[in-house]
């Protein structure tokens, strides 16, 4: 027996073609959107890897420090650090903001990292050039997304930095490019108010009788020199020390310091079932709706190139043929057309579509295979109505009237 | 009792019922021997369709008795169980247009039949060769439906009609879209093919040209047939 699906494809393979085509662009579309989902979540692991911590301690009662704004005191750090089980602390702080390079700026998450060596967590762990912060100030690491280049002068708030060193994938949960600076400096540009506000506050303090009392000498200064500095970080990141367990440490530290303390496992609890929640319920319905569209596509070209063929079917039936032929000639064509829009698809969201969107597009494996399931029932599903209209087709209606 | 060819006795068939109801077929009574072509002939409306469907068996009679080749198939219900399978391996069928498969070439438009039937590819090929050789086809062999004449294609047609070697082969207007030359042509296939492979042929036809070829021909008039004799000129003499 031959293949009747495949002789007719052969024969009207430019229909087929360019139908597949046009089903490819949509796969490769959906196919993309998977992998937008799957980048996000992967910026969110590399956020975790990359800060290099077993725990982070949060403001109290937040979801902090990526999730919801947390502020705990600079100096709590020194209590984590004496817990048992704990081998490393550092501050850190995030703050996402546009930076300016020459003309342009830059969506980036500027990141406070303690002074330190490497391997200090925040710190990134490795660089794909230059050298990591060695000065306490006006340094930063620039992750190569950024489009920044060694050298170049970046403008975050009133003070300039020079890139001396070049991560790659360190990226906020949003997929915002990070840029590392020491510590100080950021607790300044988060606190940072501009030279009028700074006039402002201060003539408000020594109008303020309660501040600026002649018989206490020193006081006004004082006040205003806490005014103007800022004694908060975001988070303490947390090393466990080998050998202690994470949920106990984790415990005493809550216990002690009245501080909201999360694990990795939590963490990413945070970040993927609650920060991205929404972005991934979005993709998902696009996700729906692109399956929809396929299938209706799928569904309108096999139904018409069956009504094409009706008489032909007809003739098939009087000649003998069996309902199993009549079927299998449509649902193999149906799968035709899915097969090749699968490899258009995947195709084009590998070498078209994933290069050029801003943010990461993680295409696996795994989900290739599972569009490729579905593509597969969806074009079995969409064959029926077809097949139902061949199967309806009377054998008497080839001899006519 | 039961010969060769095709007999029909006392054949009715009705649509629909109550007030409705279409008495197409009355009394038909026919009788083809093997390698005997017949006409078909009588006014529209009068059963011919109709009595080409239940030969065909895609409609069911509501009584009377048919014999194709050795079986008996119809007596007052159907005797055999797979309809199917009768039309594949006992009757030909040949349509006023040639209906061939347009994604097949030629030679496989004819092959598909023995091979729909389980036949291996390379002998249903062979099967369809031969029969271009008869129809003088071979050089189209290899040819896609689009690009044949109208006689050719309705050649094509015959061959898919008597590759099966059915007892049976049941044209319907097998010449109308032909002019008359081809239309002579296509009968005098008929003719030989019916001889070669005592195949029992019932043509139906209102073709002026054709029928004064035919020996015998039925006349059906609302739902019942008349024989009459036919004038069986020999044009073969006179158009070879
Ligand atoms: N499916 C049908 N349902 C009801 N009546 C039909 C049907 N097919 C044919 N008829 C009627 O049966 C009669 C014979 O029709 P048909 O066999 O097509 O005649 P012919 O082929 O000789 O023109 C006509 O009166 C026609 O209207
Ligand atoms: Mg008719």
């Amino acid at each position: 027996m031959i293949s009747l699906a495949g002789r007719d494809i052969m024969h009207a393979w430019g229909k087929f073609v360019f139908t597949g085509v046009g089903l490819g662009l949509l796969i490769g579309i959906t196919l993309s959107m998977a992998g937008i989902y799957r980048g996000m979540v992967d910026d969110g692991k590399a956020l975790l890897d990359n800060s290099g911590a077993d725990l982070w301690v949060v403001q109290k009662d937040t979801l902090g420090p990526y999730a919801e704004p947390s502020s705990i005191y600079d100096d709590v750090w020194r209590g984590i650090r004496s817990i048992p089980g704990v081998a490393r602390t550092a501050n850190v702080t995030y703050l996402t903001m546009q930076v300016r390079q020459g003309e342009r700026d830059v969506r980036t998450m500027v990141t406070g990292v303690t002074a330190g060596e490497p391997g200090t967590p925040g710190w990134p762990p490795y660089l794909v050039a230059g050298r990591q912060i060695t000065r306490g100030h006006y340094e930063a690491v620039a992750d190569i997304a950024s489009g920044f280049k060694l050298g170049d002068r970046l403008q975050i708030r009133r003070n300039q930095y020079i890139v001396v060193g070049l991560t790659r994938r360190m990226v906020s949960s949003g997929g915002d490019p990070m840029v590392f600076i020491p510590l100080k400096d950021a607790q300044e540009a988060q606190f940072l108010k501009d030279n009028d506000a700074i006039r402002q506050q201060r003539r408000r303090t020594t109008a303020n009788p309660a501040f600026n009392r002649p018989q206490v000498p020193g006081l006004l200064d004082a006040v205003i020199a806490s005014q103007s500095i800022n004694p908060y970080v975001n988070a303490v990141l947390v090393q466990i020390a080998a050998g202690h367990d994470v949920d106990e440490v984790a415990a005493s530290i809550r216990r002690w310091k009245r501080l909201t303390v999360h694990t990795r496992s939590q963490m990413e609890v945070i970040l993927i079932g609650k920060l991205i929640a929404t972005s991934a319920k979005q993709i998902a319905m696009f996700l729906v709706i692109l399956s929809v569209v396929s299938s209706a596509i799928v569904a309108f070209i096999i139904y018409t190139l069956t009504l094409g063929k009706i008489r032909e079917i007809a003739v098939l039936k009087l000649i003998g043929t069996k309902n199993r032929t009549i079927i299998g000639l449509i649902m193999q064509q149906s799968i035709a057309l899915g097969l090749i829009g699968f490899v258009v698809g995947k195709i084009t969201a590998t070498l078209l579509m994933a290069p050029i969107f801003p943010k990461y597009v993680l295409l696996e494996p795994l989900d290739s295979i599972l569009g490729f399931v579905a593509v597969v029932v969806i074009c079995i599903l969409a064959s029926i109505i077809a097949i139902r209209a061949a199967l309806k087709v009377d054998p008497a209606e080839a001899i006519g009237g | 009792m039961v010969g060769k060819g095709i007999h029909i006795e006392g054949l009715k068939k009705r649509y629909g019922s109550g007030d409705t109801a279409v008495e197409a077929l009355k009394n038909v009574d026919m009788e083809v021997a093997p390698g005997e072509v017949v006409g078909l002939i009588g006014p529209s409306g009068s059963g011919k369709s109709t009595l080409l469907k239940c030969l065909g068996a895609v409609i069911e009679p509501t009584a009377g008795r048919m014999i194709l080749g050795d079986e008996v198939i119809y007596n007052n219900g159907w005797k055999v169980t797979d309809l199917r399978a009768l039309r594949r391996d006992k009757i030909g069928f040949i349509f006023q247009a040639p209906y061939l498969i347009p994604f097949l070439d030629v030679t496989d438009n004819v092959a598909l039949l023995p091979m729909l039937a389980g036949k291996p590819n390379a002998e249903a090929r062979q099967r369809a060769r031969e029969l271009f050789k008869d129809l003088d086809m071979e050089h189209r062999a290899k040819a896609m439906p689009s690009q044949l004449s109208g006689g050719e294609q309705q050649r094509v047609a015959i061959a898919r009609g008597l590759v099966n070697r059915p007892p049976v082969i049941l044209a319907d207007e097998p010449t109308a879209p032909l002019d008359s030359e081809r239309a002579l042509a296509v009968i005098r296939i008929l003719n030989d093919m019916a001889r070669k492979f005592e195949t029992a042929i019932i043509v139906v036809t209102h073709d002026e040209k054709i029928i004064p070829t035919f020996k015998r021909i039925y006349n059906i008039r609302d739902g019942v047939t008349y024989e009459e004799a036919g004038e069986g000129r020999d044009f073969e003499l006179k158009y070879k």
